[in-house]
């Protein structure tokens, strides 16, 4: 043990050195979406500033969960939708407030900027900034079949040619299908459980159409390219990019309204680079930058003057699913702690169903 | 060793020999089982308060959705472990008995080649070969078998063709290494006295690899039991995997608690399972994991 001792002194030194000279200042690790965070923008990021980005690709739930194993460390930002924040953060304490100080707020649509302080403030604070926004709707392929809600996921002549996730969105979707408000029901447990435990019925009594639930984009992506899907609840940015390959495949605003997600800009509670982060911010929101982003993306960003920079093909397509603007889309409010455990029972339940 | 000194010296010796692996144990496995196994003792009543509670076992117990997935995985598991056996022993037998030399490392060779890309790709190659608009289907539909392109994937008979594969090794090298050394001259013997080739198999030669059997199995049954990425992707709308619902409490629900308890019951299934199959097998624990 004595002649290892000094090995093992020289270890640990070597290990302090090492971490201690890792400069934080200079690099800034993000867990984010795919595709939110563009190579080359990084790359531009990096010769502005001197700052080298890492990125680790993720979801909502994900996100969640690796900021809570470290109480909120090993990320300098997060990029969580705007309804995942106030129930994760009164629970884990994740996050920590944006000082508005370092922010160029006069780049950010004002409207996204108020509806996640509405859905994203704790005891006053301030937790997230809008980043990428777009709605979940319907895309089929014209050719086979034509759809115009979601309960038409369900109907005989698709019996395994429908696509969903088996995920919150879906319960959301078809509890609106049914002329009830999800959102509405929110703080009242008991009634929300009811209209989920009726949807759960809904969804399994149609599992026969269901070909598989979808994970990940591509899953998605390549079972309506291929044609073993002909009708799936989607993105806008997918269901629009498969159109613009495919004039057959339509992306449509369901009767009962898409439901429209934002995705933000999070500080984790222990970054250890604020500055970068809120260097970054400000980098991604000017509108050339923005614009780049959001064409990458296919959604459409918070950046004010990002807009008369977006391409107008998309543009076109936005205006043929949406009509009349985005009057009948539903936004996600905060969802309170605890909804998930009953959501997450009624989609075991239908995962099980036979 | 055989004057290492006094005997502090030598235990000291012996001591720091075992110490990394005895480090790499209790820091890595017996101190997060003891955190989990106090997680999955809480129970959440309000944000970020907690009580001592048996509810998420309850849980379990109440809810017959879990045990169904429970029970499930635990039968889709065997029979994958049965058909691994029953598919693995003629290779094995072939490479430890018929093929001479180079033919039997060949042999072993062609076994080892699939490990050498990981799971995910074997398993995303299974997909490219079944789904609807892929391989098989194509060629049923060339040779006229069927009319359209089957959807092959998303069964559950699926599922244990990707297990039954990603398995295979774990089976053979211990039934090898058993069957190996088994003398040739008892199964000529057996023959000469006019046993037929069943009964030389049943009395001489599984008698003789049951060391190597059960330790194959085992392996197998806890590598299945515990799979998330072959079921997961592999699987149809209906198929859950208890793993799978491991993770979902963990990272969709971020329900720890549930989680853990779910984690401590699969364990315990694991070694209720090892058990079960030692009583009915008359092997002991030691013999078996010496050929694993």
């Amino acid at each position: 043990m004595r002649r290892l001792a000094p090995l093992v002194l020289a270890l640990m030194a070597f290990l302090t050195v090492s971490v201690a000279t890792a400069d934080d200042s200079k690099r800034l690790r993000i867990i984010s979406w795919a595709d939110y965070v563009p190579a080359d923008v990084i790359a531009d990021f990096q010769k502005e500033t001197g700052i080298k980005v890492e990125v680790t690709l993720s979801n909502n739930e994900e996100m969640i969960s690796k900021l809570r194993a470290t109480g909120g460390a090993g990320f300098d930002l997060a990029q969580p939708s705007q309804d995942r924040i106030l129930g994760a953060q009164q629970e884990f304490r994740i996050y920590k407030p944006i000082d508005l100080s370092k922010v160029q707020t006069a780049e950010f649509l004002p409207d996204l900027v108020d509806t996640v302080r509405k859905n994203a403030s704790l005891d006053g604070k301030l937790y997230a900034l809008p980043y990428v926004w777009g709605t979940e709707g319907l895309v089929y392929n014209g050719k086979k079949t034509k759809i115009a809600d979601y309960t038409d996921l369900c109907r005989a002549d698709l019996k395994g040619k429908v696509a969903v996730r088996l995920k919150r969105p879906t319960l959301m979707a078809f509890a609106f299908a049914s002329g009830k408000d999800p959102f509405a029901l929110y703080n009242n447990v008991k009634a929300y459980s009811a209209l989920m435990d009726e949807v759960g019925k809904t969804l399994a009594a149609c599992k026969s159409n269901f070909r598989f639930f979808y994970d990940n984009k591509d899953q998605l992506l390549n079972g309506v390219r291929s044609g073993e899907i002909t009708a799936a609840m989607m993105w806008d940015s997918g269901g629009w990019n498969l159109g613009r390959e495919n004039p057959d495949i339509h992306f449509i605003n369901p009767k009962s309204g898409a439901i429209a997600w934002l995705d933000t800009y999070a500080l984790p509670a222990r970054g250890k680079n604020d500055a970068g982060a809120y260097a970054w911010i400000n980098f991604t929101m000017r509108p050339a930058v923005a614009a780049r982003i959001a064409r990458q993306i296919g959604n459409f960003t918070a950046s004010k003057g990002a807009d008369a920079l977006m391409d107008p093909k998309l543009k076109a397509q936005f205006a043929v699913t949406f009509p009349d603007g985005l009057k009948n889309v539903r936004w996600y409010p905060a969802i309170p702690p605890g909804l998930e455990e009953i959501e997450g029972k009624v989609l075991d339940r239908i995962k099980a169903a036979n | 060793m055989t004057d290492a000194g006094p005997l502090w010296m030598r235990r000291l010796l012996l001591g720091l020999l075992l110490a990394p692996a005895l480090l790499w144990l209790f820091l890595l496995i017996v101190l997060p089982h003891l955190d989990l196994a106090l997680v999955s003792f809480r129970e959440r009543v309000a944000p970020r308060e907690y009580v001592t509670s048996l509810a998420q076992y309850r849980t379990f117990f109440i809810e017959p959705l879990y045990w169904q997935i429970f029970v499930r995985t635990a039968i889709l598991s065997v029979i994958a472990t049965a058909v691994t056996l029953v598919v693995a022993f003629p290779v094995a037998w072939t490479i430890a008995k018929i093929a001479r030399g180079r033919s039997a490392a060949l042999l072993f060779m062609v076994c080892l080649i699939p490990f050498w890309v990981s799971e995910t790709v074997r398993t995303l190659g299974w997909m490219i070969l079944l789904r609807e608009s892929g391989v098989m289907p194509a060629l049923l539909v060339k040779l006229g078998l069927v009319a359209s392109p089957p959807e092959l994937l998303y069964h559950d008979a699926t599922i244990l063709v990707g297990l039954v594969y990603t398995s295979l090794l774990f089976m053979m090298v211990p039934l090898v290494s058993s069957l190996e050394s088994l003398d040739n001259a008892l199964i000529e013997a057996a023959y000469d006295l006019g046993a037929s080739g069943f009964t030389v198999l049943r009395t001489i030669v599984i008698p003789h690899a049951a060391p190597g059997i059960t330790a194959g199995c085992i392996v197998v049954f806890m590598l299945t039991l515990g799979n998330y990425l072959t079921p997961n992707l592999l699987g149809g709308t209906s198929s859950q995997w208890f793993t799978e619902q491991i993770y979902n409490q963990f990272i969709t629900r971020f329900n720890w608690e549930q989680g853990a308890a779910f984690g401590f019951l699969l364990l315990a299934l694991s070694t209720g399972m090892v058990w079960l199959g030692l009583k009915a097998s008359g092997q002991r624990f030691a013999d078996v994991m010496q050929r694993a």
